[in-house]
């Protein structure tokens, strides 16, 4: 393994961890509204992944002002464009979870899915 | 440019604004409007597929005319525009076949509501089998996604809540990873249209670069595509969100939303990375292993239920499994057999749903094995229906399901290292099958007299419901046509494979 590597990339790597930490989270906290936390760690995570790569040293971002052109001048817009897009998906699977969360805590008065699940057991029987 | 060429972009954005349309509309006019905007569909899906099939090849529609590495595009090839076409049949059907049922469940003021989830719900899977550009594919899986658990959630009770809720966990967890699958092969290659990755990544395949990057980008896509359209591990969600939703949402969320997603991978398979690159890859094994346990633990947790619904819900992971298991083989016959396998369960698996939901109202409403003895006499159509369905299932020959299994054990055949477990898996998976199903089948027609406990059922002439009736009778027609002339599907499918390049 090449770890000069990794520690040039190092904004990458943070980028992959904070992926790991949001993707555990919403897979593994009983908690809903740690769950959706976790979602949006993920999702954020993604994000700076992209920005990341369609940063240039030196550049700018690619909104034209003083009337300079020149493709030279301004960063690639199209991750940009990607993470726009991106953060109004995951605003709005955001909200449906949420609303799907206050569903469930007005019906069952807790936010542990487990708990939710052995009430669903019991009113079955 | 012929003006079929506009079809697929007109069918997207119809089934788009219907969506919204219906918002303002009566429970009773969106219905109609539903019902009008898939049959439309179908129509123009024929038409495009019949034009697809006289040019012999596939047509690129530029979105906003704007030329090839910038615009958005839309490819439409023979498998597209079959898969179009066959979606919308089975939506069709399961609209009907469920609607008497919604009307009961579902508030009246939320009516119209279901409806827009069905008209996004289409849009989406249109939107999915047509797209050229990877990043509009993730967005639609999102779409897609969300109107899916609207679907689960409309009919309110705790039950229906909380599955949606884990359904929306699950596939959130695949989205994330689709998404960064995505953002990895933008990365390697700089592009976002499929046919542009693929060159790139042929490049790459070639001379070797970045062998590692790709690898994990074509492992997050079809894990998280995978953990999408619940492959064994990531089931969890699948029989409650199926079991106690409403008939039509059931039909379709197990034959149409699913598959969408496994559609997404067989073009990511052929379109994005090239399907030679997938094969030397590790990650057709894992499908491989997983697809194999899910087919035996899916049939064993369905002989353990109690509940029809359930019971037709957890042999859906088995029958995904198969389908997996196909992608795993990675032979071009495996993946025909895949995709044949995708047409049939979704033709049985909404008859059965349909079927299913016809016996328990001959039950008084309940899905338990004890209660539906006799089933199949007080309820002749819905009894005959399910007989069908639970025959294809097993892979008995004249139904679709014989076929798909005939299919995957030649493509299984010489290959070295896999052939002998595909074919004890399929073996041990057929008799397992047999297990739950012909004991359903036995059980609805066993006569009810000297039972106690049971619940009052009552008889349900065809008369009562005549549009329930009409829809399994189409069922069964789609699903002995796929049996008997399965020639015809298996070479359109293999034309659709060979276009993919």
């Amino acid at each position: 393994m090449d770890f000069a590597n990794l520690l040039h990339n190092y904004p990458g790597a943070v980028a992959m961890v904070l992926f790991g930490i949001g993707f555990s989270n919403l897979l593994l906290q009983k908690n809903l509204i740690k769950k959706i936390i976790g979602l949006n760690i993920m999702d954020t995570a993604v994000y700076l992944f992209l920005a990341l790569k369609g940063y240039i040293d030196g550049r700018k971002a690619p909104v034209v002002v003083d009337g300079v052109q020149s493709v030279e001048a301004y960063i690639n817009p199209i991750p940009s464009g990607l993470v726009l897009t991106g953060i109004v998906v995951s605003v709005s699977v955001t909200a449906l979870m949420l609303s799907l969360t206050i569903r469930l805590y007005h019906r069952y008065h807790t936010l542990d899915l487990d708990e939710i699940s052995a009430q669903l057991k019991k009113e079955d029987k | 440019m012929a003006f079929v060429q506009n079809l697929p972009f007109i069918s997207i954005i119809l089934s788009l604004f219907s969506g919204p349309l219906s918002s303002i509309l009566s429970g009773k006019w969106a219905k109609r409007l539903n019902l009008a905007v898939i049959t439309l569909i179908g129509a123009f899906s024929v038409l495009v597929l019949t034009f697809v099939l006289q040019t012999g090849e596939p047509f690129v529609y530029f979105m906003g005319h704007f030329p090839a590495p910038w615009g958005n595009e839309i490819r439409v090839g023979v498998l597209e525009a079959f898969m179009a076409v066959f979606f919308c049949v089975i939506m069709l059907l399961s609209m009907i076949g469920g609607s008497r049922e919604r009307e009961i469940e579902i508030e009246e003021s939320k009516q119209n509501l279901y409806y827009i989830m069905v008209d996004l719900l289409l849009c989406s899977l249109l939107a999915l089998i047509y797209t050229n550009d990877l990043f509009t594919a993730y967005v639609f899986v999102e779409i897609n996604t969300i109107s899916a658990c609207g679907l689960i959630m409309i009919k309110q009770n705790g039950r229906t809540i909380e599955a949606a809720t884990r359904y929306m966990i699950m596939s959130l967890l695949g989205s994330g990873m689709l998404l960064l699958g995505i953002c990895f092969l933008y990365d390697l290659t700089g592009h976002l249209l499929m046919s542009n990755i693929k060159e790139q990544v042929q490049i790459l395949a070639v001379t070797g670069q970045y062998h590692t990057p790709l690898f994990i980008a074509l492992g997050l896509m079809a894990i998280g595509l995978a953990i999408k359209s619940a492959l064994f591990p990531f089931h969890a969600w699948l029989p409650d969100a199926y079991g106690y939703s409403t008939v039509s949402s059931a039909a379709i969320l197990s034959s149409l939303v699913s598959k969408g997603y496994i559609f997404l991978l067989v073009k990511i398979f052929y379109r994005v990375i090239g399907f030679n690159v997938v094969c030397d890859s590790k990650v057709i094994n894992v499908l491989f292993v997983f697809g194999i346990i899910g087919m035996l633990m899916g049939s064993i947790s369905a002989i353990k239920e109690k509940d029809i619904r359930r019971m037709i819900a957890f042999s859906s992971v088995a029958q995904i499994g198969y389908i997996y298991m196909g992608f795993g083989l990675g032979t071009e016959a495996a993946v025909v057999a895949s995709v044949y396998h995708i047409l049939s369960h979704a033709a049985t698996k909404s008859l059965l749903f349909v079927a299913a939901s016809g016996l328990t109202d001959a039950s008084d409403g309940s899905g338990k094995f004890y209660d539906l003895t006799g089933a199949g006499y007080r309820n002749k159509i819905a009894g005959i229906a399910f007989t069908v369905g639970s025959l294809s299932m097993v892979g008995i020959p004249m139904f679709s399901g014989f076929i798909s299994k005939l299919l995957f054990s030649q493509a299984a055949m010489g290959h070295d290292m896999k052939m002998l477990p595909t074919l004890i898996a399929l073996a041990i998976s057929t008799v397992l099958n047999a297990v739950y199903f012909m004991k359903t089948v036995i059980t609805i027609y066993m006569p009810a007299t000297g039972k106690v406990n049971m619940r009052e059922g009552r008889v349900i002439p065809i008369k009562e419901q005549p549009v329930k009736a009409i829809a399994l009778i189409f069922f069964i027609v789609l699903n002995i046509l796929l049996g008997l002339s399965s020639e015809p599907v298996v070479n359109l499918i293999r034309i659709g494979l060979e276009m993919f390049d």
